[in-house]
């Protein structure tokens, strides 16, 4: 059961740190101040929660494990984010589809693991429910905003949301690592998350004046390891000083 | 015309009685615009300061100091805001203000046009860089105008939290390997000069400051300053066992302060005409930014206007 812990808390864990650090490139490049400090807010909440995680995991790692070895120091296949989390940011319309696509599923996942048996992590999902819930409200309104906004805006994000469509199917997928942590009751159900998704995704959009994608093809790997193209090049910038001068202290 | 007289007399009153200038006063207009002029450079400067730090937030050596970069930047961002809206209370518009930035027609500080090629480079930039700047922004909290005072408090509160930060940095570095020892030096070596023409020319050669000074806008010179910082950081670096790229610094017994080498001001006046090494990039990333923002923008302010016709139009049913 530690394994899947480990697995299961990991996946949670490289979900935050991934996204924050996707955040984190917006820095000083936003549209307008006001959203760059947003955007960086949430980063900051993502890596928050990362740091949190990824702190647990090598608790139940143990040895000579700390947050920043996992993060520096595991190659693209001990990853276990995600894909939607690792494609590169796009345009603003992008970087809020993808926002939004996850931050709705994030909600529902961490508004389960508020009843998780294991101690750290319903702890963890206590402080981070009240982030996440803002972040999920902050990027709907940027949804609608965009959607409903000129017809250059509506178009954008329309493609945001039918490029990114194709790997939101990855969220809702369980394995054997989801299963039994949903049996052991520390996990979320992904089938109930999936439903809560679907409604509240179809509701968004429908107020954005945007149309449902239907094409339900999904690409999968990330909670297992296998990942795309763009995470490799995302770990060697945020690796290298580290992997550098493994002996050192920052 | 002697009426004008009598109010720039009753001015000069009521500052030289340490009153704060507010919005709705009367103001001589050349207090106005040097007071626009100012204070939009300073937020700028803020905005485009983000850059060069911003650059290493995806490359940050650890979960701390990503978390802690990230903040910081967004401080600075928080501190253009304030700024900007300081300078909007004196009737200058935040659009204009903008515009000038991207086209250059404002200038901001010139040590953003500096590159920060190390990790170092961000202990040093915060130990040094807003070093400089506490040293300034101390000064500008009991500036005349009320507003500036205001947000200066509350930006030097942020500033010196990040000073603290820089320094803890480079004595992480400093106290390190052999490499990450290096690495701090190279950093003071690259940003000492640079931090102190942060003050601008020296005294004979800063025009305007006589005419600040008088209105209160200014409390300290720009030589005043420089030395308070140097005598100020020279026992920092000596505990973190660094040198000060500097052969003639001195302590000087009779006056209490160090003596210090001669300063390149050619380096300043051409890195302020443009010629730094990144100058052209951190107006063409601010350009960027604003160009491919605008129709977000645009949208923003579509839906905005969508959303109140909305309303009018349901109070009107109603």
């Amino acid at each position: 059961m530690q394994k899947e812990l480990l697995q299961y808390t990991l996946r949670l864990g490289d979900n935050a740190l991934i996204l924050g650090q996707r955040l984190g490139e917006w820095c000083g490049h936003g549209p307008v101040l006001e959203q760059d400090i947003a955007l960086s807010n949430i980063a900051l909440d993502q890596l928050g929660q990362a740091r949190m995680l990824l702190q647990y995991a090598a608790e139940i790692k143990g040895g000579d494990y700390t947050e920043d070895k996992l993060a520096f120091h595991r190659d693209i296949t001990e990853y276990h984010n995600l894909l939607l989390l690792e494609l590169e940011n796009g345009d603003w319309a992008k970087t809020i589809a993808r926002q939004f696509l996850f931050d709705t599923f994030n909600y529902f996942q961490y508004s389960a693991l508020l009843e998780s048996k294991d101690d750290t992590i319903r702890a963890i999902a206590q402080k981070a429910i009240k982030e996440i819930t803002y972040h999920a409200q902050w990027s709907a309104e940027w949804v609608i905003r965009l959607g409903d906004g000129t017809e250059e805006s509506h178009k954008r994000m329309k493609d945001a949301i039918n490029d990114l469509w194709e790997w939101t199917g990855e969220m809702f997928m369980a394995d054997e690592i989801d299963t039994k942590m949903l049996e052991a009751g520390i996990g979320a159900d992904l089938g109930n998350i999936k439903t809560l998704w679907d409604e509240k995704v179809a509701q968004i959009l429908a107020m954005a004046t945007l149309k449902l994608p239907t094409d339900d093809w999904a690409q999968t790997g990330g909670k297992q390891g296998e990942h795309t193209e763009y995470m490799g090049f995302l770990l060697a910038e945020m690796q290298h000083l580290p992997r550098m001068y493994p002996e050192a202290q920052w | 015309m002697t009426k004008e007289m009598d109010m720039m007399e009753q001015f000069q009153q009521y500052v030289d009685g340490e009153n704060k200038v507010e919005p709705k006063h009367w103001m001589p207009e050349a207090y106005r615009k040097t007071l626009i002029r100012q204070i939009s450079q300073h937020a700028h400067s803020e905005v485009v300061g983000m850059l060069p730090e911003a650059n290493w937030i995806t490359r940050a050596p650890s979960l701390r100091r990503k978390v802690a970069l990230l903040a910081k930047v967004q401080d600075e961002a928080g501190h253009g805001l304030y700024l900007y809206s300081a300078a909007e209370t004196l009737a200058a518009d935040r659009k204009d203000m903008i515009d000038d930035l991207l086209s250059g027609k404002a200038k901001y500080s010139s040590i953003f046009n500096y590159p920060t090629p190390t990790w170092a480079d961000i202990g040093a930039i915060g130990w040094l860089v807003d070093g400089a700047a506490i040293a300034n922004q101390v000064m500008l909290c009991r500036t005349s105008y009320g507003p500036y005072a205001r947000a200066m408090v509350k930006i030097c509160k942020e500033e010196s939290f990040h000073q603290r930060q820089g320094y803890e940095i480079m004595m992480t570095l400093a106290k390190g390997s052999p490499e990450q020892k290096k690495m701090a030096q190279d950093a003071l070596n690259r940003w000492w000069w640079p931090s102190l023409m942060m003050f601008g020319p020296t005294d004979e050669h800063s025009p305007n400051s006589a005419q600040s000074m008088k209105w209160k806008i200014k409390r300290k010179s720009n030589d005043e300053l420089r030395e308070e910082f140097i005598d100020k950081t020279v026992p920092q670096a000596e505990y973190l066992n660094l040198t000060i790229p500097d052969k003639d610094l001195k302590w000087n017994e009779d006056r209490q302060s160090y003596d210090h080498g001669e300063i390149d001001w050619d380096e300043f006046y051409n890195v302020i005409k443009g010629r730094g090494k990144c100058n052209k990039q951190r107006m063409a990333a601010r350009n960027k930014a604003h160009e491919e923002g605008a129709w977000v923008r645009e949208a923003a302010n579509a839906y905005a206007e969508k959303q109140e016709a909305r309303k009018q139009k349901q109070k009107g049913a109603a």
